[in-house]
């Protein structure tokens, strides 16, 4: 099914081929299966969620009265006696970066229908994504430690704890639901499931699910870390 | 092939036993009377809450139990459940999921366990939403727009508990949209049948479709709003509370921004009205064409016209903040976009108008609402026009002329198409047809009556009698004439209120005792008229989709004597019917060969 929009490579130019597409009967978007083109929207939708998270947090940050805290100075490290601004948010993005990689694989072996690399892929990937839920939470519980709390911050503005466990909080909920997502579906993968069936697309919808809850943690990173 | 027609390769299986066929069930039909039925019940509690205040409004201390923290209560309540959880559930879990698969020719919804799902969330939604009713202190009594801080502050009635059940219930009910809406987006992109391109469907469909995008793109803006709400209220968070003092003491509070609530809020409030409105122009537009017997005027148009006012209702939600302080450059800005909306609008009034234009009127029940739709949305629409105007709007805003505006046009009109909508779709449903008289009499009484209720509310607010009080005594500036218009307003809300058990009656009683209706009443083209069983079975369609040949509006098309084409009949079915033209009457049977056979008229 997936081949079908390969096929019609028609003369016509894209632009007319989509909308021949739009025009068409039975499907908008040829040869989608209904999963795909579902977890599409929901990303926009959610893409949404996010948006509406991050823009708040601009606004409290210009609202503020008290000092927004220096995030490098926040987020640094003390490793051998030198303190390292943003090293570990360096790794966990290195880390997640690493796991949409591995799950652009595991789509890939899917459709060449090998079973076992692609299970394996996909629980590399799951594995990526604990071990950055994992540094988040050491994360977390080092700005605890230092009496960041979601209602005040001893290092200025109170918001910047508020935004800080929300818009981290809920992403890492995606990244922990994501992870129990990969793990059900490479499982399955794995005993054959979508062998008898013939049709591996679940891996690439998970995929697409996986590749967003990135793609987020790079906007998060940019607008929360760096700026 | 298609990931639609891979329905033709399976088996149909159905549901045995009554659980599962009625309450657990994944038929878009069940749980779409599942959703109405919960809609309408809620309803029907806001409906009470209504009545109580303009108890309150037109006989000042006639209720004893009556006193400003109740009111107060009563008004966000009655605000809530009437634009969320019973005309946003009940267009889109409603008539959207009944409508969508069999209009477009699908078997059911492309995940119906999703969709399953989606109910129960709306269910537990609308649970908690009536706990609050019993939580201490009460449900939260902050305003349907539940602006902070008054709305999580000590003073506000419910701020304890009320408020927190509230937000719950509202992010709960997102969560059950989406669930829903993903399904209704999906189904109508990429699970058509044979035939059914995007530009044949009905104008029904294409309103839902979009608003649900709409639905989609616009509540996370409130679930965002409300997790923040909720970290200010519990966590104590200072998202929206900046520093203030309440009842003499400072809060714990300061830095946060509560104009920030209101752009979340109003970015999803805004698209909320079009949420609301784009189904009542899509269904009406159905009505409309099919009681007058004529084509709808400028189909293209009018899909293009939901699909502006859809992307535009995004750049728009600002002028509900005109007061609030803004830069009057964005006042200018959200101003131009809302007359520009205008446009769009004005011309789907238009092509309504130009539809019944030497059309054959049929006036049956569902034609009146229809038509009581059109004048209603205009005055409703026309207001709209002044209040988009920042000038118009800051000495309007916060009076009755607002209550009366958005009553009208996004209140009644919408609800006098829910009706319209329930008396054509009925026998669908049900197999039987509402009782005619009952209907006209329910439909004279809510038409003239919600006139009755909100046409002087115009003229109290050019008054300056501003809305959102408990109590009117005692102002020097609002005349005697104002109170005896306020006991007016309120018998006649009173009346509207008591004769909807009309409705409420007829709907139980035609169950039963209803006449017959056959498939095809209406003799009405669109697809859902056209299924093998009435009510459709599950599976909608037996053993093989319907193909489609055409749009949904042939109607009175010249050569033939029957004044209608279902968009099942081919080119040559048509040929045939010309030939046969002059002699023999044609039968639905014969054109549509699955028509019900239970005796047309």
């Amino acid at each position: 099914m997936a081949a079908d929009s390969t096929l019609n490579p028609s003369t016509s130019s894209g632009w007319k081929q989509l909308s021949q597409d739009w025009a068409s009967d039975k499907e908008a978007f040829k040869g989608v299966p209904w999963g795909k083109a579902m977890m599409w929207i929901f990303l926009l939708s959610d893409t949404f969620i996010f948006s509406c998270f991050l823009v708040g947090y601009m606004s409290v940050r210009m609202t503020t009265t008290d000092p927004w805290p220096i995030p490098s100075e926040v987020f640094a490290l003390d490793i051998a006696g030198r303190s390292i601004p943003l090293i570990l948010i360096a790794i966990m993005t290195f880390v997640l970066i690493s796991s949409s990689g591995t799950m652009a694989m595991a789509v890939n072996f899917g459709y060449r229908r090998d079973r076992r690399r692609t299970a394996a892929l996909m629980v590399i990937t799951a594995m990526f994504g604990a071990t950055f839920v994992g540094m988040q939470a050491f994360e977390w519980s080092k700005l605890i430690a230092e009496g960041v709390r979601p209602w005040w911050n001893p290092m200025g503005a109170a918001q910047f704890g508020s935004c800080f466990f929300m818009i981290t909080g809920f992403h890492g909920l995606h990244v922990s639901i994501g992870v129990i997502y990969l793990l059900t579906v490479a499982f399955k993968v794995f005993r054959g499931d979508y062998e008898r069936r013939g049709n591996y697309q679940i891996v690439e919808i998970a995929g697409l699910y996986w590749h967003f809850v990135d793609l987020v943690w790079v906007f998060i990173f940019a607008f929360f870390y760096l700026w | 092939m298609a990931y639609a027609e891979l329905a033709e390769t399976e088996e149909l299986h159905e549901p045995k036993s009554f659980i599962t066929k009625y309450i657990w069930s994944q038929d878009h039909k069940v749980i779409a009377i599942q959703y109405s039925l919960t809609a309408i019940f809620v309803g029907l509690i806001a409906l009470v809450l209504s009545g109580l205040m303009r108890m309150q409004i037109g006989f000042p201390g006639s209720l004893e139990f009556m006193d400003a923290s109740t009111y107060y209560q009563a008004m966000t309540m009655h605000g809530m459940i009437m634009v969320i959880y019973l005309l946003t559930a009940l267009f889109l879990g409603g008539f959207g999921n009944y409508l969508i698969p069999l209009m477009v020719g699908a078997r059911d919804m492309v995940f119906p366990y999703v969709n399953m799902l989606s109910y129960w969330f709306y269910l537990v939604s609308v649970i908690v939403l009536i706990a609050s009713f019993f939580a201490p202190g009460g449900p939260t009594g902050a305003g349907w727009t539940l602006y902070p801080p008054q709305a999580i502050t000590q003073g506000t009635p419910g701020a304890d508990w009320g408020i927190v059940l509230m937000l719950v219930s509202l992010a709960i009910f997102i969560v059950a949209a989406t669930m829903g809406g993903l399904n209704y987006v999906t189904t109508v992109l990429q699970a058509r049948t044979h035939g059914m391109t995007l530009f044949r469907m009905p104008l029904a469909v294409w309103g839902i479709f979009v608003a649900t995008i709409l639905a989609l793109l616009a509540f996370p803006a409130l679930f965002v709003s409300a997790v923040m709400m909720l970290f200010d209220r519990l966590l104590g968070t200072s998202f929206f509370i900046p520093a203030i003092i309440s009842l003499g003491q400072p809060l714990d509070h300061q830095g946060g921004s509560p104009i920030l609530f209101q752009h979340l809020f109003w970015f999803f409030g805004h698209p909320e009205v079009y949420i609301v409105a784009l189904p009542a122009f899509g269904l009406v537009s159905d009505l409309i064409s099919t009681h007058a017997r004529k084509n709808i005027f400028g189909y293209r148009m009018m899909v293009w016209a939901i699909i502006a006012i859809g992307v535009l209702s995004f750049i728009v939600w600002a002028h509900h903040m005109y007061v609030s302080g803004m830069n009057p450059y964005f006042g200018f800005f959200f101003a131009t976009t809302t007359l520009i909306i205008a446009v769009p609008t004005a011309l789907k009034v238009y092509n309504w108008v130009l539809t019944l234009w030497r059309g054959s009127i049929h006036l049956t029940v569902p034609m009146l609402f229809a038509l009581a739709f059109i004048l209603t949305f205009l005055v409703g629409g026309l207001t709209g026009l002044f209040l988009g105007n920042v000038i118009i709007d800051v000495p309007l805003s916060d009076t009755y002329f607002v209550v009366a505006h958005f009553h009208m046009v996004m209140g009644v009109a919408p609800i006098l198409v829910v009706f319209g909508s329930i008396y054509h779709w009925y026998p669908k449903i049900t197999g039987r047809m509402l009782n005619e008289r009952l209907g006209q009499v329910h439909f004279w009484i809510t038409f003239l009556g919600t006139y009755a209720v909100y046409f002087p509310m115009h003229y109290l607010g050019f008054l300056g009698m501003p809305r959102r009080y408990y109590a009117y005594e005692n102002f020097e500036f609002i005349p005697q004439s104002a109170h005896d218009l306020n006991a007016f307003i309120t018998v006649a809300a009173l009346i509207v209120g008591v004769s909807q058990i009309l409705f409420l009656f007829n709907l139980f009683w035609s169950l039963k005792h209803g006449r017959k209706s056959g498939g095809n009443p209406w003799h009405a083209n669109s697809l859902e008229w056209q299924t093998p069983e009435t009510p459709p079975k599950h599976g909608n369609w037996g053993y093989k989709l319907p193909v489609v040949h055409r749009w949904a509006y042939d109607y009175s098309v010249p050569g033939i004597e029957q004044d209608y084409l279902p968009q099942t009949v081919s080119e040559e079915e048509l040929i045939r019917l010309r030939e046969s033209e002059g002699g023999q009457k044609s039968t639905d049977q014969e054109m549509t060969g699955n028509a019900d056979s239970e005796g047309g008229e």
